[in-house]
This record gives structure tokens, sequence and C-alpha cells, in this order.
């Protein structure tokens, strides 16, 4: 497991990789939306975390065809499914790894992209933590996604439109907990139930992932 | 004799053709009935007027829009279960029929929200969950027509549909946390048996209702039969060019 989480953030992290280009989607997102709505910062500061939540959502999702579809076009997840190790184990793995490579570094660059959108003191925290117990789900869910798809040529598309609605209970009470944050109120529900549906999807997201799997691999 | 009987493709063929004529029968002059008395045999609301008759149209088509989901459910349950192909092509048969129910519930929602409510549309949660199933309605059919291999279609959405069921009643719940609601409760709870609306109104409906349902059936009967014999032929070609 350890051998394989480490093989694919390397694989992630060198050329071709396409490591930090989720990150820089990231920013790119960010910079774009005052061009659209005007560069009056009270409102800016008002749709801050709706919008940092968004963009970190898109970047997470644009990085999810790399998760399967190259391992998939090379064998390995052909081995991965006769290896000894349980495939759901596997792509709990793999997920971890996009969350390593991807969510991770988003956690990271949203309080400085925050200062670009204006985000109110208070709410640095509690953005960081919303994403940081978030962005796991949008992970394992992705990872379920990428699952369902592999087979599919130019699946990109059609990934999007079968995560995105899967995205929605995390989005709401992810950007629900940024934005009480930033507004100073309490912020405890959305916090506890994000971090439920984190931990469900977690725990329940890589049996169906498997389960798919195991058919794309037939 | 047992419903799985009508697992094989040749009995359910056989059984669908029997009562098809039948049911179609039904299923219009039911919607027929309850659509025209509704239209222009009961009385204008005192205060919404005449656009209250489009709920003969709105409640049946949200109703079926839900339960076709349902339907797809449980179809993609024994299809992943007992493994049979009916199952399986009957998920699929109802998909675009409900896709059809939940965008007449959704237009019809914002024709009679405009004068009533003086908007297109509000992100109520109601309105906003049927709109999440609507493109849970669009992943799934998309997924089918995406992927060649029929039986790999079936697994596949049948494991998507049971996925998006948990999440879309996830949504539905996230959602009413997240805003407060402009749309009315249900006229008709079940569970306590009371009612707000008057008999005048309620007739019609139910028989609305009533057809709505036949209609969904008769419909997804119709297409199961088409997809059936759309995959034999299927077989059959190949199997010709093979010899």
């Amino acid at each position: 497991m350890k051998a394989l989480l480490i093989r694919d953030i390397r694989l992630a992290l060198r050329a071709g990789g396409g490591f930090g280009l989720g990150l820089a989607f990231f920013l790119i997102v960010i910079v774009m939306v005052p061009f659209a709505v005007g560069a009056d910062t009270g409102l800016l500061s008002k749709i801050a975390p709706g919008v940092l939540w968004i963009g970190a959502l898109l970047a997470c999702l644009l990085s999810l065809d790399r998760l399967l579809a190259l391992d998939f076009e090379d064998g390995t997840l052909d081995l991965l499914a006769t290896a000894p190790l349980p495939i759901e184990a596997a792509l709990s793995v793999k997920a971890l790894a996009h969350w390593i490579t991807t969510g991770l570094p988003l956690v990271i660059a949203a309080p400085v992209l925050g200062v670009l959108m204006n985000l109110p003191t208070q709410g640095y925290g509690w953005l960081v933590l919303s994403l940081l117990l978030g962005t796991p789900a949008l992970s394992v869910i992705g990872t379920f996604g990428a699952a369902l798809t592999v087979g599919i040529k130019r699946g990109g598309l059609l990934l999007s439109l079968l995560v995105l609605p899967l995205y929605v209970p995390t989005l709401i009470f992810g950007a629900e907990a940024a934005r009480r944050g930033a507004a100073g109120a309490d912020v405890s529900t959305p916090l506890l139930l994000l971090a439920g549906i984190s931990a469900a999807t977690i725990a329940l997201m890589p049996i169906a992932s498997a389960a798919v799997l195991k058919v794309n691999l037939r | 004799m047992s419903l799985w009987e009508y697992a094989n493709p040749v009995k359910f063929l056989r059984l669908s053709e029997r009562v098809l004529s039948t049911l179609w029968v039904l299923a219009i002059s039911s919607t027929v009935v309850g659509l025209v008395w509704g239209f222009f045999f009961t009385p204008d609301d005192i205060r919404q007027g005449s656009t209250v008759k489009i709920i003969y149209i709105h409640v049946p088509a949200a109703l079926m829009a839900i339960n076709a989901w349902f339907m797809m459910l449980v179809a993609s349950l024994i299809w992943l279960i007992r493994r049979h192909h009916v199952s399986a092509l009957a998920a699929k048969a109802a998909a675009p029929v409900g896709v059809v129910m939940t965008l007449i519930a959704l237009i019809t929602g914002a024709i009679w929200g405009q004068p009533m409510w003086g908007t297109w549309w509000v992100w109520d949660p109601r309105l906003t969950s049927f709109l999440i199933l609507f493109l849970f309605y669009l992943g799934y059919v998309a997924l089918w027509e995406a992927i060649e291999d029929s039986d790999t279609a079936a697994d596949l959405t049948a494991v998507l549909c049971i996925v998006g069921s948990v999440f879309a009643v996830l949504s539905r719940y996230a959602v009413n946390f997240w805003n407060q609601g402009l749309h009315q409760g249900t006229s008709i709870p079940v569970a306590t048996g009371e009612r707000s609306v008057a008999d005048v109104f309620f007739v019609p409906l139910l028989i609305s209702m009533v057809g709505f349902g036949l209609l969904f059936l008769a419909l997804t009967l119709y297409r199961t039969g088409t997809e059936i014999r759309v995959r034999r032929t299927k077989a059959l070609l190949a199997r010709e060019g093979r010899s």
C-alpha cells in the first residue's frame, strides 16, 4: 500500500503528471472572478468563501480523469486488480494520493487566494478547516466517477456530468461553513455535517468504486 | 407461478403485449378525463384564479418523476442481485420517461410561479432538489449512451443509480439546510390523512395522478419491449456476421 501511495505521488509530481495544474487552474479561476463580477471589494469579500470553494471543487474535478485513465491504458490497473491487495484498498490509496497531490495544495493555497478575494480576517481559519474536511470527500467521490468512466474514451465531459451532482452536499456544507465563518457566525453545524459526509464517503465510496472498476476491467 | 417468470424476455413480451393495449386505453382515458375535468369543469381558486389548474399536470408529473427514479433503483437492484436482463432494460427504458416528467414538473412549476410568486425560479429546496434530480437523470442517460457493451453499461448504470439515490436524498436534506423554502408543503399528506385541497379539485387531481402513473407504466413497458427487440436484433445480426 505504501509503495503504491509513493508511486502515485511520484508519478503525479514528476513531469507530465499534472501536479500543479490543478493549483494553477484554481489561481486562474479566482483571478477571473473579479473580471466577471467587478472589483468592488465589498461584493468580493461577500462571495469569497463560495467562490473559493467552487474554485477548489473545479480544480479537483479537472485532475480526476488522470486518476485512473493512465493506469488503465498501460495495464497497471489489471495488475492491481490481480494483486493480493483488495481493490477497495488500492482505490482508497489512489484517492489518498489524489488528495495529497491535489486537495492538500488547494487547502494550502486557499488563504493566499483569499487575500485576492478580500476575505474577512476571521474567515481564513474556517475556510482552511472546511476545505481540509471537505476535499477528501471530493477525492473519494471523484475516484468513483473516474472508475465509472475509465473505459470510455474522451470521458472527461461525462465524468463532470456524473461527478458534479454528487458533489452537491459536500459543496453546500463546505461553502456554508466557510461563509458562516467569514460572517462571524456559528459554524459548528455545517462543519460537523461536512465532517460526517467526509467520513461516510471515505468509508463507503471505495466499495462502490471497486465494484464499478471490476466491471470495467472485466 | 412467480413474478420472476417474467424475467424471461419471451414471457415478458407476451405479457406486455397482452396488457399493453388495455393499459394504453386506461392510461390515456384517465389522463384525458383528469385533465379535461380539471381544466374545464372545476371552479377557479379564490386567490390563485385559473392558474391553480396547472396542478393537474404539475403534481402528477412531479410524483412520477420521483417514482420513476425509485422504479429504476429497484430494477437496478434486481439486475445486480439476480442478473435478469429485462430488469436492466426496464431501468434503461424508464429513464427518458423520468427525464421528461422531471422537465414537465420544472417547467409547469416555473409557469405557475411567475404570476404567483412573481418569479420564474427561486432557489427553494424543493425546486433545487428537483433540478439536482434532473441532473442525475441526465448523467444516468448519458452513461447508458456512452458505453457500447450493454452488460457493462447495465452494471455501471445500476451502481450509479444506487449511489445517485443516496446522494439525491442527501442533497434533498442538504438544500433544506442551505436555503429556506417558498414552495408550499404537500397538499395531500398521506401519513396524516389530512389534506388542504377541496374535493372539487382533489377528485380530478387523483384521476390525473392515476393517469400519469398508468402512462408511465405503459410507456416503460412499451420501451422495455423495444429494448428487448433491439437487443435481439443485434444478437441475430452478430450471429449472421459470424457464419
